[in-house]
């Protein structure tokens, strides 16, 4: 019984650094890890539109034919299912939020035309794989 | 004898921390009855189960509300699991229930702040939401989140912890214990706090069953319900484990088992790290919820008893998504405590049952 029960606590909290940060001049460390906003890294991404059939909050369009990657940050509810979920995986949730805003916009990514040499290996890889089933095709008929 | 008069009470209000609206009856300073209405926040999320499949709700059920997140996103898991049959790995149950037991932890530091500033008392308040930031921390470095964590998926958990994070969870719990106690002391033993809290609202034992009260309010009328008992999931597998009940019945006994509440579950996650499996943390689900399946689950979330029940229908998008939250068990124990009380007591009545209402309109 009595009062001045906290007196300690409030005491010792006169001689310590306050426990809140003047934000934005100060920041607070992130630990690593956290789940800060999504990053595509688009010239690895192969727009098979996976991660936009899993978001639950809409955010992702995927434009296979226009060849772009879209996220309205705005939307995204930072649940990482798309990063769980990506075949590739080239989605990753990069420390750092997002700053604010006046306007919602979207950010889109542009995959970029691939170059000669990855064309070109593109066609090798594509002729090596039907050349391989040609020949397990004649493999299986010459068994039977 | 004075004349009976009505005060509209909330849903704006300075002292109430939710959206409720009161219709006190008042006569001379003393309330008479207490009509609770509700309504203001009705999101019709359970509806939404139509338009989001059964992986994707999860992000939903945890949004039902901020401080019982982990709780529900835990609650929705485990009957989806169970509609399909799924066993989860040890290991992610047992990190499901250290989540969940901080969240308590959490919750009960928040509600305490909240009680210490509707009884005036400024320094206590700050004090222990302080203390709570430190178990907020302690969730950004598990799970990169603070209050939304979305860690839990039906199947076992987005992320395993290595046991540096563990060790680290629990050096931070025990350096909250030893400020945390001193905490306690103030709310438990000061003069001016007790002043307020003992003898007010008082609802007896058989009132609270009657009443169907749960939680921490139906515990400090010496009902012993918690559902944690139940031994569910890792829970089962604790070394003892006693409901933290008290006889007095009054808002002091309400704040008394919540306090002590917290240094029981500092007591259990200490236990499931100590005794943690290894192994996977993720089983991945296979296929749909079978056509007309049903399952419920019951969660001990920090305000008491929740509720869930599913039910499929053969596609990935679940038929019926339903729940039934401790606040609204409790609206009824909370009229009734109100009768008869202080005009100037009403505030800290309604905060005793830890009122959640954006998950009981959901
Ligand atoms: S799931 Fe991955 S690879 Fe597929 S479209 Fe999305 S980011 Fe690209
Ligand atoms: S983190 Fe979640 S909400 Fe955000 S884009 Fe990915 S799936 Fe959508």
């Amino acid at each position: 019984m009595g009062s001045f029960k906290l007196g300690k606590m409030t005491l010792k909290s006169l001689f310590t650094k306050p426990s809140t940060v003047l934000y934005p001049f100060e920041e607070k460390p992130q630990p690593a890890g956290i789940k800060g906003h999504i990053e595509n890294d688009i010239t690895a991404c192969t727009l098979c539109g996976t991660c936009s059939r899993v978001c639950p909050a809409g955010a992702l369009i995927v434009d296979r034919k226009a060849g772009t990657w879209s996220i309205d940050h705005f939307r995204c509810v930072q649940c990482k299912s798309c990063v769980l979920n990506c075949p590739v995986p080239c989605l990753t949730m990069a420390p750092g939020y997002q700053k604010p805003a006046r306007e919602i916009s979207r950010e889109t990514l542009q995959k970029p035309a691939p170059s000669p040499e990855e064309l070109a290996a593109k066609e090798a890889a594509k002729k090596a794989k039907i050349e391989a089933a040609m020949k397990a095709k004649a493999a299986r008929e010459a068994a039977k | 004898m004075g004349k009976a008069t009505i005060i509209p009470f909330g849903p704006q209000h300075p002292v109430l921390p939710e959206p409720l609206h009161l219709d006190l009856v008042v006569e001379d300073e003393k309330v008479i009855e207490a009509v609770p209405q509700i309504g203001f926040i009705h999101r019709g999320l359970e509806k939404l189960t139509e338009t989001r499949d059964y992986n994707q709700f999860i992000y939903i059920a945890e949004r039902i509300c901020g401080i019982c997140a982990v709780g529900h996103s835990l609650g929705y898991a485990e009957t989806v699991e169970g509609l399909m049959g799924l066993e989860v790995p040890k290991r992610a149950s047992y990190l499901r229930v250290i989540l969940h037991e901080m969240s308590r932890i959490h919750s009960h530091m928040l509600w305490m702040g909240l009680a210490a500033d509707a009884f005036g008392f400024e320094s206590l308040f700050m004090h222990c939401w302080r203390l709570r930031e430190r178990v907020l921390d302690l969730f950004e470095a598990m799970t990169g989140g603070r209050v939304i964590l979305s860690a839990v998926r039906v199947g076992g958990m987005v992320r395993d912890q290595d046991a540096a994070t563990l060790a680290h969870v629990q050096e931070v719990l025990e350096g909250i214990k030893d400020e945390y106690h001193e905490i306690c002391r103030a709310f438990l033993n000061d003069s001016s706090v007790r002043s307020r809290l003992v003898g007010v609202g008082v609802i007896e034992h058989d009132d609270a069953v009657n009443l169907g009260m749960v939680g921490p309010f139906a515990r400090a009328s010496n009902v012993v319900n918690d559902v944690r008992c139940k031994e569910a999931g890792a829970y089962a597998e604790l070394s003892d484990f006693t409901p933290i009940t008290s006889t007095d019945c009054d808002c002091y006994a309400r704040v008394e088992v919540r306090a002590k509440e917290i240094l029981q579950s500092i007591d259990i996650i200490e236990e499931m790290i100590a005794r943690i499996p290894e192994g996977p943390v993720f089983e991945k689900p296979k296929g749909s919820p079978a056509d007309g399946a049903m399952a419920c689950g019951a969660l001990e979330q920090p305000r008491g008893e929740c509720y869930y029940y599913a039910q499929g229908n053969g596609t990935k998008y679940l038929q019926r998504m339903r729940m039934r939250t401790p606040t609204s068990m409790n609206l009824a124990g909370m009229a009734a405590a109100l009768k008869g009380c202080d005009l100037a007591d009403v505030n800290m009545i309604v905060l005793t049952i830890d009122p959640c209402i954006s998950c009981t309109e959901r």
